[in-house]
């Protein structure tokens, strides 16, 4: 699935990320906890979180997942922002919550990093 | 794959072909005419549309090809109106939106087609049309991003250790970790990680050395006041060294159990100090030592093969 579909399905806003229409995404992990998300995302994966500081940008770069979604509406400050771009992880905001987020995500056929 | 051409453009451009996934350069907005559709029809729309030829689509499902020599071949023959499914090719080579670019290339190569049909593996409905073209740019579209992170290496691994001569090689990479400086937590991995691209070790290797340094970095950080992180690369080994002096760890044993953790509630409302850390670094690496004295410092070692074995952190 595209990213352009994930924020369709998710209402989301893009808040970084060029074309993408052209970003495919097969899985995904929500957490809050960055140790879970180093430990078990999958490269490539789709990020889930209600954090919004810049060490999830970290997180994401270092077990390189392809974007990251925040939820609940919580737009992140603009050093995160400015670290995605520095390291072009794409930013989406979602006014859903984790758990709706997932959900829809799951249902449409967007398989999690835990599973074959 | 094996990469024996020394060009670093021309290898790079052989690994994306293998990377990239043919959805991810396919057209989708697709112009397609139904098996009724009437062959004078068909002549306005590939003109209309500056096109050569179309998929020829029922109920979502590929059920033909039709091509601008499919309608001079009709003209030939007499060019009698009639539905197109009564000239279209039905016989059509086709490929799935989750293969290798590499299938398309050769693909395209071997029957010497402009376009091919992309479907769905699950569905098998028709997803998007890959032309020569598309790959094209979706390959300098791949470059132009790469160029931009300045991740264009000149050297793999193997070339870079093969060309230096020496009996031992060991490429030392030195780090300070600034203790409490939180806005900073992830700089040291950070750098380690694009230098180690930069050597061309195996993606996978470089990913496991990233986790690891960082929930290292980030240790060093929550716990102590600074610390230094010393890498260590030989052709088949990353040793690293994190050292750091702070308040130093009572028992050893109990901070490796997962979920043991002794973290500051801001640590946690920055998403670590779940007690995982330690045990992430240990299922990253081969070689896990830990080391403390309390009130003297921690230090940490770790080796990491660089063969590229596939090890997950689970």
């Amino acid at each position: 699935m595209t990213l352009a579909k994930i924020a369709e399905i998710l209402k989301a806003e893009v808040l970084y990320g060029n074309d993408p229409g052209r970003i495919e995404i097969e899985r995904a992990c929500g957490s809050d906890l960055m140790s879970d998300v180093l430990c078990q995302s999958m490269q490539g994966s789709l990020l889930l979180t209600g954090l919004t500081n810049p060490q999830v940008v970290r997180t994401a770069e270092m077990s390189e997942n392809s974007a990251i979604c925040f939820v609940r509406g919580k737009r992140p400050p603009p050093e995160t922002v400015d670290l995605a771009r520095k390291n072009q992880i794409p930013l989406l905001l979602s006014n859903y919550s984790m758990y709706l987020a997932c959900g829809k995500l799951y249902t449409a056929g967007l398989l999690s990093c835990d599973e074959a | 794959m094996k990469l024996e051409n020394k060009n670093p453009q021309f290898t790079k451009i052989q690994e994306l072909v293998y990377e990239l996934k043919v959805t991810g350069v396919m057209t989708r907005d697709l112009i397609t005419v139904p098996p009724t559709a009437k062959m004078s029809e068909l002549r306005t729309i590939l003109r209309d549309n500056r096109i050569s030829g179309t998929p020829v689509v029922k109920d979502e499902q590929l059920v033909g090809l039709i091509s601008v020599e499919d309608l001079l071949t009709w003209l030939t023959r007499g060019g009698t109106d009639c539905p197109v499914e009564q000239v279209m090719s039905r016989k059509v080579h086709t490929l799935y939106a989750d293969e290798p670019l590499v299938h398309a290339v050769s693909k395209l190569e071997e029957f010497g087609y402009g376009r091919l049909p992309v479907l769905d593996r699950r569905t098998g409905a028709l997803v998007g049309l890959i032309t020569k073209g598309d790959i094209i740019e979706g390959l300098l579209h791949e470059l132009q991003i790469d160029y931009h992170e300045e991740e264009i290496h000149r050297y793999r691994a193997s070339h870079f250790f093969e060309d230096m001569i020496a009996d031992k090689i060991t490429v030392n990479f030195h780090y300070h970790i600034h203790g409490k400086k939180i806005e900073q937590g992830g700089e040291v991995a950070s750098d380690l990680k694009r230098s180690l691209k930069r050597l061309g070790l195996h993606p996978d290797v470089v990913r496991r050395t990233a986790i690891a340094t960082y929930e290292a970095e980030m240790n060093v950080i929550i716990y102590a006041e600074e610390g230094r992180v010393d890498v260590n690369v030989e052709p088949d080994l990353i040793r690293i060294e994190v050292r750091d002096r702070g308040q130093g760890i009572a028992d050893v044993g109990q901070a490796i159990e997962p979920g043991y953790s002794t973290a500051p509630d801001w640590v946690r409302e920055l998403g670590f100090g779940a007690g995982m850390g330690l045990p992430n670094i240990k299922n990253c690496a081969r070689d896990f030592d830990l080391a403390s004295t309390v009130g003297r410092g921690t230090t940490l070692r770790i080796g990491i093969p660089t063969g590229g074995e596939e090890k997950r952190c689970a």
